[in-house]
């Protein structure tokens, strides 16, 4: 037991109170940061001053008043859960929430720090590789990224330099590379190629393709200097899969006539948490590493991984298409960190919520979530197909192999129906006001519809489809799992309601509605884009070269 | 015996389910679910062998905040910061930082059409692939037009340069130019930086604060030489770690927009910025230095929307957390840390003096609040920076050991950052237990040390414990850390 003296408080106190008089009669220094006060509501922000937006202020305030001025100005951003315009997860479950707030200050680069963080990482990478189908005697090799934009740039960037040194190898010229997507990709793949340097070949979508990359068009653009093909599962436009295995066997044809080969990476950003759990998979008889051509695959975590925004995964199939050349080792006290990145230090508590989410909800979990999904959005689909107002774009809601609208389909599913019984393809509905509702009231803007349900506070964007086909405008509706069955219910009873008064209303008010846009984000646009004279404005005409984008 | 079986989820507490008695999924997703509570407590208690923060010295990343914006960024957890259209309160918060953070940084504000334009980032390293990408496009541009060969950009830095330098060199294309550091200068030479700028060069980073020592480089002095030879380069200040410590600090050092060849500065708000990882800053003088097709303009329910970042969708707790940061505190409390930091960090060193080390970094306010130091060689110790580190890795202080940028003879050092939550008190722990590990290896001979380094090595550092190594990317050669021994410093 170790000794310790005996103290007299009274003698302490004493000299406590003296010091501390003296000291706060002479040096009260914050009297002008405002600490004298009772609310929040009792401060200098509260009536005298406006909270400071352009400058730091010379003086601070009091952090219970700071908190409240700006949880209150944060009232007026909309309400995540009727956000139906994103794919982005808006809820977790207040365990997972617990364990991300806990974990807020952790930085995911600081390995040696954080250990038991970054083993978490690698199990989350094995995980997903695994759900992927990785293949034995390959060492799939994957990272977490902050979205799917990042793996995006990571992915192109490994094949750009593969292709290049394949090139070099041979001694051929390597200053032209090119890509090759669809124009309903998604604007990081785009961004990729600008950024880097590689030729976009952006191959237009149509009808009959289904909205998705077009193989036959695949065939003609791709030769010696194509350094892969973007492949997305899952277009954010109508929720259609585009067909991996058929592309993959056009590459292969190819490359038995040639000898070039074509690597694939497919951007399953939305898709790689649902079709490997749902009934209906994927829809063609493989998408992922069984596919030999596919080299890497990349995922958000923060969609239908269910996690908040801030991850993303990316792994390739073996560590021999990851090129030596772009990683970097980093040795930090006894340990080495092998890093291919573009950001360094950020958040780590979004890869710990998606690792809670994958052994907490397990393979079961998961399906049952994804098929909920998938059977909201066909029950949503067909009801407002039943209307005769609007035609569904997307095709989760057809029997399998069926791509045209039959009057005669029941609106309630049977009980045992699984999404195997239908057409494969992410929960999205899009749909457009029907032919015969056009012929009937031309007058009517479908825009019109998403500014009044703006009014009932749902966010349902109207957008045209990608170039060549963008006369055609969809609303699009993202059904996300915290899409439960009633606010479904509220939903199409408010769509409904409002196409009725949209039909009864005249056009002198109709054109008072499109006049008027929300303000707040006029206001914001004219301040974010000030500096990019000169690009494409203007909404519905597409930029020079480029293509119409969507929030995902 | 009466096992707890599959179907009883619990009843008892979290360690009497069946799940306690086995093995956390690792490699394969669970076929089943798990009850919310086990899979969190599970959790939990994995992390808890992660390091403590607060005693982790090696890091600039922040490690505290206020209850008050903790709750206001845990609000704010289910917000995707790139939708604008649905939370333009957030945007325009954004919008707000850049504003605030450009006119920190001096940005012409009189003329009627100066327009800083600037960007949140997810940290620096973005933020400086995004700097390098826009001087690289720029550079282009102008040959182009020159009708000059554009296919070899080189970038001009300092060989103390934190690792995504020479990321974005090398992904991008640019060729690295290096500003070599000697035995006794650990910044760069602005003599010799300019010099090596040729036609090709499509800008010179200045860092303000390096990593190391912490000092800040003389962009003021590399500036001046530039105007004096008219030579028409730009340059990039990253003040990742200086942005938000020189301004309160030593306000009357040039080094930011009052100097006019720099075009665009970054810094990280997780750094001295106060706000945990997560946000970096970049801004450029005018939009002229930002070439218009990098920046990408996105069509949403008729808004356009501008973007120039690698990263899309993301959390937008950070940037409010910034926000908070900036108005609560005000430039009086941003001068107060920072100042209190300086004289903590001016405290530690002048007692690691008397120790007898030799401190490598500034002090009052001169560099960066850390204190780089290093064994004097004419005490004649029989050990070095690293087995000092590992002694004090067993009292659990992280103090990383380092070797310099390549030229300086394999010099080694020691380096305590300072952070907000590094208080006199604790800094006197950490002194007290420096003179004990110190005297502690001074009565170890040769062989103990070197057990004692293996001793620690398997069983206190964490790092050994944990593997996430791949055999295939062991040793490479073409950083500078695989050339030259260069370990980087983590930031």
């Amino acid at each position: 037991m170790s000794l310790s003296r005996h103290v007299d408080p009274d003698s302490i106190i004493d000299s406590l109170k003296g010091m501390h008089m003296s000291e706060a009669g002479q040096k009260h220094v914050h009297t002008h940061g405002g600490t004298h006060h009772i609310t929040p509501y009792s401060t200098r922000y509260a009536s005298e001053q406006e909270i400071s937006k352009f400058k730091i202020p010379e003086k601070g305030a009091p952090a219970d008043a700071v908190h409240q001025m700006l949880k209150d100005e944060l009232d007026l951003d909309g309400r995540p859960n009727l956000n139906l315009a994103s794919f982005v997860g808006t809820y977790m479950e207040t365990h997972a929430e617990q364990l991300m707030f806990e974990n807020i200050s952790k930085n995911m680069s600081d390995a040696d720090e954080y250990p038991a963080m970054m083993q978490m990482h690698s199990r989350c990478v094995s995980i997903i590789a695994n759900m992927w189908g990785a293949q034995n005697g390959e060492k799939a090799i994957g990272s977490a990224t902050t979205g799917s934009s990042e793996a995006i740039h990571l992915g192109g960037l490994a094949m750009k330099r593969r292709w290049q040194e394949k090139r070099d190898r041979e001694g051929k010229d390597k200053s032209k590379p090119n890509i090759i997507m669809g124009s309903n990709a998604q604007v990081a793949l785009e961004k990729f190629a600008r950024y880097f340097e590689v030729e976009a070949r952006i191959l237009p979508v149509s009808e009959k393709s289904r909205f998705r990359l077009d193989p036959e068009l695949v065939k003609k653009n791709i030769d010696e200097n194509t350094i892969g093909i973007f492949v997305i599962l899952g277009s954010t436009y109508t929720g259609h899969y585009e067909p991996v295995a058929e592309i993959s066997k056009i590459l292969d044809e190819y490359e038995e006539k040639t000898g070039v080969d074509i690597p694939i990476h497919v951007d399953a950003a939305s898709g790689g948490f649902i079709a490997p759990f749902t009934h209906s998979g994927a829809g063609g008889p493989k998408w992922d590493f069984e596919l030999p051509r596919v080299k890497s695959i990349n995922v958000s975590g923060h969609k239908f991984g269910l996690v908040y925004a801030g991850v993303g995964w990316i792994i390739w199939r073996d560590e021999s298409y990851l090129p030596k050349h772009l990683i970097f080792e980093l040795h930090y006290l006894g340990g080495t960190e092998e890093s291919y990145t573009l950001n360094f230090s950020r958040p780590g508590a979004q890869i710990i919520a998606q690792y809670f989410n994958l052994i907490h909800l397990g393979f079961s979990g998961y399906r049952s979530i994804m098929e909920n999904c998938l059977s909201n959005a066909r029950l949503l689909s067909k009801s407002l197909e039943a209307t005769g107002w609007y035609i569904c774009v997307s095709d989760v809601h057809r029997k399998k192999g069926v791509f045209k609208f039959n009057k005669d389909d029941p609106v309630f599913s049977k009980k045992d129906e699984t999404s195997a019984d239908y057409n494969e393809g992410l929960p999205v509905v899009a749909f457009r006001f029907s032919d015969e509702f056009k012929k009937e009231l031309p007058h009517l803007k479908q825009e019109t519809m998403s500014n009044l349900l703006r009014a009932k506070q749902y966010i349902i964007p109207n957008y045209p489809l990608p170039p060549n086909e963008e006369k055609i405008e969809i609303l699009r509706v993202v059904v996300r799992e915290s899409m439960s069955f009633d606010l479904l219910d509220r939903l199409i009873t408010d769509i409904c309601q409002v196409t009725q008064g949209l039909i009864e209303s005249d056009s002198q008010d109709l054109s008072l509605l499109n006049g008027s846009k929300d303000s707040s984000m006029e206001k914001h646009v004219t301040k974010g884009t000030r500096h990019s004279k000169g690009q494409g404005k203007g909404g519905n005409k597409p930029m020079s070269e480029g293509v119409h984008r969507t929030v995902c | 015996m009466n096992v707890s079986g599959n179907d009883d989820t619990f009843t008892t507490t979290v360690y009497g389910s069946r799940f306690a008695a086995q093995d956390l999924p690792k490699y394969e997703m669970p076929e089943c679910e798990m009850p919310k509570e086990v899979a969190y407590r599970m959790i939990k208690d994995d992390l808890s062998l992660d390091g403590n923060p607060m005693l982790n010295l090696a890091s600039f990343v922040t490690t505290y905040m206020e209850k008050e914006v903790e709750d206001l960024m845990t609000e704010s957890f289910s917000k995707n910061f790139i939708d604008y259209e649905e939370y333009p309160q957030s945007a325009d918060i954004q919008n707000r930082c850049v504003s605030m953070i450009g006119r920190l940084f001096n940005a012409p504000t009189d003329a009627s059409d100066a327009q800083a334009v600037g960007t949140s980032t997810v940290g620096s390293s973005e933020a400086i692939m995004l700097g390098v990408l826009a001087m690289k496009k720029r550079w282009q541009n102008k040959r182009k037009a020159e009708g000059k060969d554009w296919s070899k950009p080189n970038i001009v830095m300092s060989s103390a340069v934190q690792v995504c330098w020479e990321k974005a060199a090398r992904y991008f294309e640019v060729e690295e130019k290096y500003v070599d550091c000697t035995p006794k200068r650990f910044v760069i030479d602005p003599e010799e930086t300019v010099a090596l700028v040729d036609e090709n060069t499509i800008g010179i980073c200045v860092i303000l604060g390096t990593t190391y020592t912490g000092e800040y480089e003389d962009a003021k002095a590399v500036n001046d030489l530039l105007i004096k030879k008219n030579i028409d380069t730009v340059i990039h200040i990253d003040a990742a770690s200086g942005g938000f410590v020189a301004p309160f600090v030593v306000p009357e050092l040039e080094w930011d927009f009052r100097l006019e060849k720099v075009v665009s500065i970054n810094a990280s708000g997780h750094k001295y910025g106060l706000v945990y990882p997560g946000v970096g800053w970049v801004v450029w003088r005018e939009p002229e230095y930002l070439p218009k097709e990098l920046v990408f303009n996105i069509n949403y329910l008729g808004a356009d929307q501008a973007s120039f970042t690698l990263n899309f969708s993301k959390g937008a707790s950070q940037v409010i957390g910034q926000y908070y940061q900036l108005i609560r505190l005000g430039k009086h409390g941003y001068r107060s840390i920072m100042t209190n930091l300086t004289r903590t960090a001016d405290y530690l060193s002048q007692s690691l003096e008397q120790l007898g080390f030799i401190i490598m970094s500034q002090t009052g306010g001169q560099g960066l609040p850390l204190v780089a130091f290093r064994i004097d060689e004419k005490m004649g110790k029989h050990y070095d920076e690293f087995a000092l580190a590992h002694q004090l890795r067993g009292r659990s202080w992280v103090v990383p050991a380092y070797t310099m940028a390549p030229k300086t003879n394999d010099l080694k050092m020691l380096r305590v950052v300072v952070r907000e939550d590094f208080s006199k008190s604790r800094c006197d722990q950490l002194l007290a237990d420096i003179k004990l590990c110190v005297s502690a290896l001074d009565d170890m001979d040769k062989e103990a040390i070197k057990k004692n380094k293996q001793y620690i090595k398997s069983h206190v550092s964490h790092s050994s414990r944990a593997t996430h190594g791949h055999d295939n990317y062991k040793n490479e050669k073409h950083s500078l850390q695989g050339k030259t021994g260069k370990t980087h410093a983590i930031c």
